[in-house]
């Protein structure tokens, strides 16, 4: 996993932080006397804005963990609520790879890998980009070379 | 045997083979589309009719609505049309998004056949044809609808067979059959003694509801507002003997509804193993259905024992397997029916000797009960504190006094929970209101989803998702003790987690 994902983590955050924050606090400048419960709102917003963002990308980035190998995919994700997801390559339908905005200024790629089942998509965030196209054509000679439907 | 490929070697060309005819839906849908459809809009096209004083535009406004109804339905005949070739079924259909849908023939694993009261009349049936893939909420799959009913018969047969010459079987309008089949084997159909189930299952409230809502959108369409209005009489005069008087015609009323219910949904029900390897459901007074599933990929069986039922000692059975949609539960093997039915229909279907839903199940951690009494109690809680703070004083006590009910769902839900392994089946039981023991075949098992939130992770427990292709595409063992659950995991499928135990014990330490 890339070091630069607590950077993208961070950017995350922080839009989506922002994104609360500044039309809050557009209104509470131009409203002539604003009530106090927005004015709590304003700095509740902002605090755990500012906490969330400074920790979570790091704490996230100590949790997040993959690994692939000749059998398995394997990824370990989250943070305060964490979670193990593991597919058998003899299983896996599709290998995808995206690149959201962020992803693309830092280089990084996310490759989710997907099972007949809809409940197990295995998503490995964070990937530089050269990792992320190395994995996808490892992955996809495993897969191929093994037959069955994968149901 | 000349066109079955057998599986490692590529497959033929395709364009060797002619390929068979394109063929329409019966020329009767015609007739039945705008019956089955047209009873929806029925009712506003008699109050279009009849609420005025015979205004000329009213008499125009119905006609054009049934002219569309028509000419609609003679569309959709006209563009839809399917061929089965050797190696798949094809549909093609839609007006104006044209829809070009293929199935492989080796991936069909489900037929199902609906005939809705309309189709009755006129002797169609629609064929829905389910694969591996899982179903899109919202989206129907294969479906052709509608065929004769010996058309949809003889589809079912041609579609799930897999021994038959797939070009001799699909020769169309030949009269030869294939050679006369053994007959299938009746593992179950109804007894009459079963209704008393019907008045446990709430289905009759559930009918009065669907009924209520129905009605009151066509009082919407005539400017009527019966519900506000006696709502709005309500909060005048205030009575508890009005409401309990409600509460009681309503409660009677389900269970009066709820016998006719049950046999409309399940008369003649049957359950048979056919000769070519399905297990089929058929069942149904007015609309009726037959499900078809392949046994080879019947992934394992569902009990469902909602509370009422429970309590009567009875059970209902669904398949978890793929292919089948989720409207009205085409995944039913058994309607509502004594428990020990419902175990020996689960051992016939999944030909074990002892159901694996009956096997002793492992119970779960007393922090386990902790967290369960938390979930279910702590909302109430927070609401009752809510409406203390923020609301009238009238409000608060309401909260409250569901709390006891809230805890002893609570602490069902504790006592649900369990777990168990034998050869071929992972077992696990969850929920309170409609307990539900899943047997699911080890080897459909296609990856783990191992969760642990914050208070799992400090009272050492976790939620252990098998993912697999059929049912609900998940199936979970909720808060395990970690040691016990990652043992469980790495029984169930032996080579999947062992790679990472030693690593994830290593992770989770540092």
């Amino acid at each position: 996993m890339s070091p630069k994902s607590v950077l993208l983590w961070t950017m995350q955050a922080a839009t989506f932080w922002l994104v609360l924050f500044v039309p809050q606090l557009v209104v509470f400048l131009l409203v002539s006397r604003p009530p106090t419960w927005e004015l709590a709102l304003l700095i509740a917003t902002g605090v755990v804005g500012v906490l969330h963002t400074a920790i979570e990308p790091s704490w996230r980035y100590r949790v997040h963990r993959w690994e692939t190998t000749p059998d398995a995919v394997y990824t370990l994700s989250g943070w305060l609520n964490q979670e193990w997801r593991v597919a058998p390559v003899s299983r896996i339908q599709t290998i995808d790879t995206k690149r959201g905005p962020f992803q693309q200024m830092l280089g990084l790629s996310t490759v989710t890998v997907t099972t007949a089942s809809a409940a197990g998509p295995v998503e490995i965030e964070g990937l530089a980009h050269e990792v992320a196209q190395r994995l996808v054509v490892e992955l996809t000679n495993t897969t191929q070379a093994t037959p069955g439907d994968a149901t | 045997m000349t066109a079955e490929v057998p599986s490692g070697l590529p497959a033929a060309p395709e364009f060797t083979e002619p390929l068979q005819e394109w063929h329409r839906l019966h020329v009767r849908m015609l007739v039945v589309r705008p019956l089955n459809e047209g009873i929806a809009m029925l009712v506003p096209i008699l109050v279009l009719l009849f609420t005025g004083n015979g205004e000329k535009w009213r008499l125009i406004a119905s006609g054009a609505t049934v002219a569309a109804i028509l000419a609609f339905s003679y569309l959709i005949w006209r563009t839809t049309k399917y061929r089965i070739t050797d190696e798949q079924v094809e549909l093609h259909t839609g007006l104006l998004t044209r829809k070009q849908l293929a199935v492989p023939r080796d991936r069909i694993r489900t037929v199902d056949l609906t005939s809705k009261p309309g189709h009755r009349i006129f002797g169609l049936s629609a064929v829905r044809i389910g694969t591996g893939q899982q179903d899109v909420p919202g989206t129907d799959g294969l479906t052709l609808d509608a065929v004769t009913q010996q058309e949809a018969e003889r589809l079912r047969l041609l579609l799930l067979q897999k021994g038959v010459t797939p070009r001799a079987a699909a020769a169309e309008g030949s009269p030869e059959q294939p050679a006369p089949l053994p007959e299938s084997e009746v593992i179950s159909q109804l007894d009459l003694k079963w209704l008393k189930y019907a008045p446990l299952s709430l289905s009759g409230l559930v009918a009065i509801g669907a009924l209520f809502g129905v009605l009151s959108n066509y009082a919407d369409d005539l400017g009527l507002h019966p519900v506000q209005d006696l709502w709005e009489w309500l909060f005048e005069n205030p009575s508890l003997a009005l409401f309990a008087g409600f509460l009681v015609v309503l409660a009677v009323a389900g269970l009066i509804l709820s016998v006719p219910l049950y046999v409309l949904q399940f008369w003649n029900y049957r359950l048979t193993r056919e000769p070519d390897g399905t297990v089929r459901v058929q069942r149904g007074l007015l609309t009726t259905r037959s499900v078809s599933v392949e046994e080879q990929r019947l992934r394992g069986v569902d009990v469902q024992e909602p509370l009422l039922v429970r309590a009567g000692k009875g059970a209902k059975l669904a398949a978890v397997t793929t292919g089948l949609g989720s409207k009205g539960e085409s995944n039913l093997l058994l309607p509502p029916a004594p428990l020990s039915v419902a175990h020996q229909v689960s051992r016939d279907v999944l030909k074990v000797g002892n159901d694996p839903t009956t096997l002793r199940l492992r119970k779960h951690p007393f922090a386990a009960l902790r967290r369960s009494m938390v979930r279910h109690t702590l909302p109430w809680i927070v609401i009752a504190v809510g409406l203390a703070l923020f609301a009238p004083s009238w409000a608060w006590p309401i909260p409250v006094a569901v709390l006891p009910f809230a805890a002893l769902v609570g602490w069902d839900n504790y006592r649900s929970l369990g777990n168990a392994l034998d050869e071929r089946y992972l077992v696990t039981r969850n929920n309170s209101l409609v307990r539900s023991t899943v047997a699911l075949q080890r080897t459909g098992i296609i990856g783990w989803r191992i969760q642990r939130s914050f208070f799992q992770r400090r009272s050492g427990l976790m939620t252990i998702g098998a993912t697999t292709a059929a049912g609900a595409g998940i199936y979970h063992v909720t808060d395990v003790g970690e040691s016990h659950g990652l043992a469980l995991a790495d029984e169930a499928v032996p080579e999947l987690l062992r790679p990472f135990l030693i690593d994830t014990g290593k992770s989770t330490e540092d």
